[in-house]
């Protein structure tokens, strides 16, 4: 009994780490502007699939081209803020948001078209045993997941806390013309969270590939999975996102284990609903009030 | 406004006008034998369908060079469904009152055939389908048909090996959409017959990234051997956890994954896996003298010399379904209903599936030989007694 539940806890935890660090996109530009991308599940397909191209066909050693990819799926969110959120007439929350939808249909069908239709395996960043733990066993990648996503939580956190670009970026999303009054270069703000967000979807699909294999349309699941994740741990908060993305890999896991398979995805759902239901700004979630 | 008006009802009379042409029947159709062609080529099924439509081409632009049918060319039809139920519909609509042809071959899967079966019945033409599912033909339709192998056999297949091994106990992990919910009935049913017990009974998602909490479960109910019916990437996710685990009973997967993509996804992982598949994928390591050999060979070897890539062990479906067309065409005139009597009566003809036997009471025509067990070594596929 024991064994079994602790493998179930390892395969929540392998799960969660992946919803965990696609959900740190979503609340990186939700923090810095308020608007929730839908395309960031395709940002983690491109980071995926890049580093399939320069790490394996390419041959680039893995620290080149893991920063290789982080840059150039940057580049494209930065291009995506310029071509099709900054020139929106009418910037209304609701238009911004189909746009994003839009731009995942666009995306996978890029990701389509370059890398084909078929998954393709990525090799493990170490090629070690999994590691046994009282009789269940735990993949080293999902450690190397959940190092890399307490990094990140970490050096976020002191970035909005603790730099001037980063308090400016959380003043451009409390309020955008007041931070605009104050001498704050929100355009460049917002385009700086766009590149931050689209590349921290890149760190994610480099850390995932090897555990999920890369294929073009990996993105619209892991995306609505990692959005669940940032909502349930409370859109915007970055410790938020790491606890919402272990609640629900755990709370599938444990599904599967005592429940049943079938309702996987109902008992993840509906555990978002019932947190939604009483806590309506997620676990970690900053009350609404504090915004004006 | 009144301008605007105008321009309306200009836009509805050539609308109309338009939609005339369209659907106006052609009475000059009749000059070559038109066959109409409906495959998944693009999509999560483009494993089906891609090499499925160029076996088509390749079929009839042979067939052609021969000097067609009776001295009647053919013409390939061919539409990409992009394995969307609703655009195989309107295709095979397209197919029946614009393009009007005299069969359809395809659609690539269970989903798209199925509704496709009431329009073909209702206009009375032969549809030869490529998917697994049982449903098509049976209860028998009196115009459909099927080349692909039933995933009743496939199952029949894995258990009369486990029989033979002493296996008693089995566990089942199944992906929740239509193959694998269809491959689960027929796993449940069957266990019975072969002196198996289910013992643990889990399905997962298409696009799922972790199953080790399904396998868990599974090893708890401590199986003899585990099957897992999916397409790919499913059950290479599954090997992999399996591996992980350290799990020691076999593990046996559906024909859903017999092509290279397999091994080459699931690397290492996919050693000692076993699961049933037509001979086509392991036609070189036949002896000369099996019954499907010169067929096998004939197809591979002009597959790639008009394509350059090596054979699925999917494109053949459509391959054999032109090639019944071709017996079943000659001395009917382009009739279909005589088109239709004549697929009943196909007999003996040896393809890349197997020997096909139809009647009207079997309209898969299929015998036992169109599966054999193979198991993975060396990133290879290594055929079982």
């Amino acid at each position: 009994m024991m064994q079994e539940l602790l493998q179930y806890l390892f395969a929540g935890i392998t799960n969660g780490a992946i919803y965990a660090v696609i959900a740190l996109g979503f609340s990186t530009l939700y923090n810095a502007t308020d608007l929730i991308n839908f395309a960031q599940g395709e940002f983690v397909m491109l980071g995926a699939l890049l580093l399939v191209t320069l790490w394996l066909q390419l041959g680039l050693p893995l620290p080149l081209a893991f920063v290789l990819v982080v840059l150039a799926v940057g580049l494209a969110g930065i291009l995506f803020e310029r071509l099709a959120i900054r020139t929106v007439r009418k910037p209304d929350p609701i238009v911004l948001v189909i746009i994003t939808v839009g731009a995942s249909i666009f995306l996978r069908g890029v990701g389509m078209v370059v890398w084909g239709r078929d998954p393709m395996a990525v090799p493990p960043f170490s090629e070690l045993e999994s590691i046994e733990i009282a009789g269940a066993y735990l993949l080293p990648q999902s450690l190397w997941i959940f190092g890399i996503v307490m990094i990140l939580v970490v050096a976020l956190t002191l970035f909005y806390k603790r730099t001037l670009t980063g308090k400016a970026m959380s003043a451009c999303a409390i309020n955008k013309r007041a931070a605009s009054l104050l001498g704050i270069g929100t355009e460049r703000m917002t385009l700086m969270a766009f590149a931050l967000a689209t590349g921290l979807g890149a760190v994610a699909g480099i850390m995932i590939a090897p555990i999920t294999m890369a294929t073009y349309d990996m993105g619209s699941m892991l995306g609505l999975k990692g959005f669940c994740a940032a909502m349930l741990g409370g859109l915007g908060s970055l410790w938020g996102a790491l606890l919402g993305g272990f609640v629900l890999g755990i709370a599938e896991a444990m599904g599967v284990g005592f429940v049943s398979s079938g309702l996987k995805d109902a008992i993840a759902f509906l555990l978002l609903l019932l947190i939604l239901y009483i806590r309506p700004t997620g676990i970690l979630g900053v009350k609404s009030s504090h915004r004006f | 406004m009144k301008a605007g008006k105008l321009k309306v009802l200009a836009a509805l009379v050539v609308g109309v006008a338009m939609a005339g042409l369209i659907f106006t029947p052609s009475a000059f159709a009749q000059d070559t034998y038109k066959i109409g062609g409906i495959f998944a080529v693009s999509g999560g099924a483009s494993f089906l369908g891609d090499p499925e439509k160029k076996s088509m081409q390749m079929a009839v632009d042979q067939i052609n060079a021969k000097g067609g049918i009776d001295g009647r060319m053919l013409e390939a039809v061919i539409y990409d469904t992009k394995g969307d139920p609703t655009e195989t519909v309107q295709f095979a609509n397209k197919l029946i009152n614009k393009d009007n042809v005299l069969a359809i071959v395809g659609p690539s899967t269970t989903p798209t055939t199925m509704p496709v079966i009431p329009q073909c019945v209702r206009a009375q033409l032969p549809l030869i389908s490529c998917a697994a599912g049982n449903g098509i033909v049976n209860p028998i339709q009196p115009y459909v048909f099927k080349t692909a192998q039933s995933d009743i056999m496939a199952v029949a297949t894995i258990y009369t090996y486990m029989q033979k091994q002493g296996i008693k106990k089995v566990a089942l992990l199944c992906v929740d959409n239509g193959f694998g919910t269809s491959g689960a009935v027929q796993l449940r049913e069957q266990a019975g017959k072969f002196g198996l017990t289910v013992v643990s009974d889990e399905s997962y998602g298409g696009k799922d990234t972790d199953m080790t909490a399904q396998l868990t479960k599974a090893r708890k109910a401590a199986p003899d051997a585990l099957v897992c019916w999916g397409t790919n990437p499913g059950p290479a996710v599954v090997a992999k956890n399996a591996k992980q685990l350290k799990i020691e009973f076999p593990l046996f997967m559906s024909h859903g994954v017999a092509s290279p993509k397999f091994i080459d996804i699931a690397g290492d992982a996919s050693e000692g896996i076993m699961l049933p598949t037509g001979a086509v994928l392991v036609a070189d390591t036949l002896p000369q003298d099996h019954h499907q050999k010169a067929a096998l060979d004939a197809y591979i070897n002009d597959f790639k010399a008009a394509y350059g890539s090596g054979v699925s062990g999917f494109g053949g479906y459509a391959y054999d379904a032109i090639k019944i067309l071709e017996i079943a065409l000659k001395g009917t005139n382009g009739d279909k209903a005589m088109l239709r009597d004549n697929i009943e009566k196909v007999q003996g003809y040896v393809g890349v599936t197997g020997t096909f036997n139809f009647s009207p009471t079997e309209h898969n025509g299929l015998g036992e030989d169109s599966f054999l067990m193979v198991r993975i070594e060396n990133g290879t596929w290594k055929v079982m007694e």
